[in-house]
């Protein structure tokens, strides 16, 4: 199959961080983070390389949306076995504003430019949780979507993706090219040998500007404000059922 | 970020270009030091040190336990070593080695330290003592023979110690006697780690006893060979899944194109390859304070007594600042012979200074890690035990600290030599 995949990659807080929110409740405190790639878009890489090595596809190319510093999310994917990488660069108020939607303008506009014939998304980020970025690129590029993927076959010119969904398991079959998103089951992440590492600095990371790509980067929402969620308050001990409702018309539950 | 290697072995006149005021003009835009900080690293170094950590932790930590209870390395641990490219990581990718450099080496020891200093070990030997070697001494032949195999199974092991010469190495008594083109070997020797699982072992032994040291010279010696017999492993205090063991020649057949290097040079491949397998040691002590140090603090901050954090009394605090000083310090010594080494520059000193001090770093953090943790502390239940005792190996074995004290007080005495 002469198939190219790509993959979106992004850069969030590592999951083990524990997050604060900034002084000026605008955000949350990402200066001297750590960060890492976001788990499901691991997920989405071993994936697409998994689908290379049975030589279902051939060639993997690593997106990602952001600054500089997304060069090492980017060169991760290329050390677990994409072939090459590119950099949408996407910097300052730009990049604190960046959503789905810019992102899947992105990437629609991406997949024309390269001629892909699939793109594989992790389901959601870590950070903002949206699920959206792989619906909205789908819709976009006109293709159909295989989300919550635990299983992902090519047969033929078609894909069979089982999805996990609220009742369980929905398998469905659709044509190429499409989107799919990862979901936590669909396998487990390769590590990143030293030997696959060195490999990766060799491989080639482009960079492109959303303006090259006839993307317009502002964002239509504002961020008004960010909280921590509020304090877990103790509760209170009742004796019998009459107390516990008087307490609960008190407190305007009932 | 840029290779910052190269900084550290700028010359002088380029310092003083580099200081210049037109030169500073010229930079007014970009502040970039022009000496960076010892604990900065190169992306390649960071990404290997980040996939190290995340396998440790995942691939070796649950079985840690086990396997010092046990006294014996998992199998599967160490081919996930292998897998990771983690056992030839200096060998060069024709080889089908890692390809990168010593100092990769160092935090990869370190980081697999910080989670089991057993297997830690075992990784310091293969890379900085028995690859160094093959690499540095080999022929082209022994290279494409040994090479390959050391990057993707097999273990190797040194032998140098006998049961009569430990810091005296050079007493050794294990004879080599030629024989048209082999050599009859015949001897002991003790304390050889990765014994166990070996399939390659670097032999000293001695072909000119005449010569006294200078007949030393290094055998290659396959496990299959007829004559070498692997004694029963030690049951030790620490670093008990790491196999130590004794091992007999009896009239052990050698050829001698297995000889590495030269005839009666041996002992000056030992020294020269300990120098450096100096620092492999002192990254893996640095590792194991530092992971008994990252499983104790959290701890201190969690336990309340008399209302408070036992972290937030002051007693505590102190002891605790001034253990996490003694570590950056010995990060410090270990990761400055590292780059010195790289370089090219004389490091012999720095390198017993780094092993010398991380081993007593080593000590002093697992002790006050236990007492930190009070009662848990001194269960099995709790990892903290473990690394007090794996620790106290530091100070005795690839140098005791007594002949690393003596080695930096001879050349501290020639430094004044004028």
């Amino acid at each position: 199959m002469s198939a190219r995949v790509l993959v979106g990659v992004k850069r969030v807080i590592d999951y083990a961080v524990k997050i604060r929110v900034k002084p000026d409740h605008t955000g949350v405190v990402t200066d001297g983070v750590k960060h890492s790639m976001n788990p499901f878009c691991e997920i989405a890489v071993e994936e697409a390389v998994k689908l290379k090595e049975k030589k279902l596809v051939k060639e993997v190319v690593a997106v990602s949306c952001g600054p500089q510093q997304v060069q090492e999310t980017i060169r991760t994917a290329l050390a677990m076995g994409a072939d090459r990488g590119i950099h949408v660069e996407v910097s300052g108020k730009d990049y604190e504003t960046l959503g789905p939607l810019q992102v899947s303008k992105i990437l629609a506009a991406l997949a024309k430019k390269e001629q892909a014939d699939l793109i594989i998304l992790g389901k959601q980020a870590i950070d903002d949780d949206c699920n959206q970025t792989g619906q909205m690129t789908a819709a976009l590029l006109d293709w159909p979507q295989g989300t919550f993927a635990s299983e992902v076959n090519i047969e033929a010119d078609k894909l069979k993706v089982v999805r996990e969904v609220d009742g369980g398991l929905e398998t469905i079959k659709i044509k190429l090219p499409a989107v799919v998103t990862a979901d936590l089951r669909l396998n487990t992440p390769r590590y990143a040998t030293l030997p696959n590492i060195m490999k990766a600095k060799k491989k080639k990371i482009a960079n492109v500007k959303p303006a090259d790509l006839g993307v317009d980067v502002s964002s239509r929402l504002e961020v008004l404000k960010v909280d921590e969620p509020p304090q877990r308050q103790g509760g209170v001990k009742v004796e019998t059922v009459n107390d516990l409702v008087r307490k609960l018309k008190e407190a305007g539950r009932i | 970020m840029s290779d910052v290697c190269g900084s550290l072995s700028r010359s002088r006149a380029a310092v003083r270009r580099l200081c210049s005021r037109a030169a500073a003009e010229a930079h007014h835009d970009v502040i970039r030091p022009a000496f960076p900080p010892l604990q900065s690293f190169s992306e390649e170094e960071s990404m290997m040190r980040d996939a190290v950590k995340k396998f440790a932790q995942e691939r070796i930590a649950p079985f840690v336990s086990k396997m010092d209870e046990d006294s014996v390395m998992d199998a599967d641990v160490i081919s996930a070593l292998f897998e990771q490219g983690l056992m030839g990581i200096e060998i060069g990718a024709e080889y089908g080695g890692t390809g990168s450099s010593f100092f990769s080496s160092i935090l990869v020891i370190e980081e697999l330290a910080k989670v089991d200093p057993s297997v830690s070990v075992l990784c310091d030997i293969q890379n900085t003592l028995i690859n160094t070697l093959l690499m540095n001494l080999g022929t082209e032949e022994q290279k494409q023979l040994y090479l390959p195999r050391l990057a993707s199974d097999t273990v190797g092991s040194f032998c140098l110690s006998e049961s009569e010469s430990g810091s005296d190495a050079f007493s050794l008594k294990t004879k080599a006697e030629k024989h048209k083109d082999y050599y009859s070997i015949n001897g002991s020797k003790m304390w050889i780690s990765n014994a166990e699982h070996a399939g390659v072992f670097l032999v000293m032994a001695n072909a000119e006893p005449a010569a006294g040291y200078r007949g030393i010279t290094c055998f290659i010696v396959d496990r299959d060979t007829d004559g070498l017999h692997i004694g029963r492993k030690e049951n030790k205090l620490g670093l008990r899944a790491s196999s130590t063991c004794p091992l007999t020649f009896d009239s052990m057949k050698v050829h001698e194109k297995n000889i590495l290097g030269k005839v009666g040079h041996g002992y000056k491949y030992a020294i020269g390859m300990l120098n450096g397998g100096r620092i492999g040691i002192a990254a893996q002590m640095l590792g194991l304070a530092q992971g008994c140090f990252d499983h104790t603090v959290p701890y201190t901050r969690q336990r309340m007594q008399f209302g408070k954090r036992i972290f937030d009394f002051q007693g505590m605090q102190h002891q605790i600042a001034h253990v996490a000083t003694q570590l950056e310090a010995a990060r410090l010594l270990t990761y400055n012979a590292a780059r010195l080494k790289e370089a090219g520059r004389s490091f012999i000193k720095e390198a017993c200074m780094a092993k010398y001090f991380s081993a007593e770093v080593a000590a002093l953090t697992a002790s006050k890690c236990i007492e930190w943790m009070g009662g848990v502390g001194f269960t099995k239940d709790y990892p903290i035990e473990k690394y007090y005792r794996d620790c106290k190996i530091g100070t005795i074995y690839e140098g005791t600290t007594n002949i690393q004290l003596s080695t930096m007080a001879k050349m501290i005495d020639q430094e004044y030599d004028g």
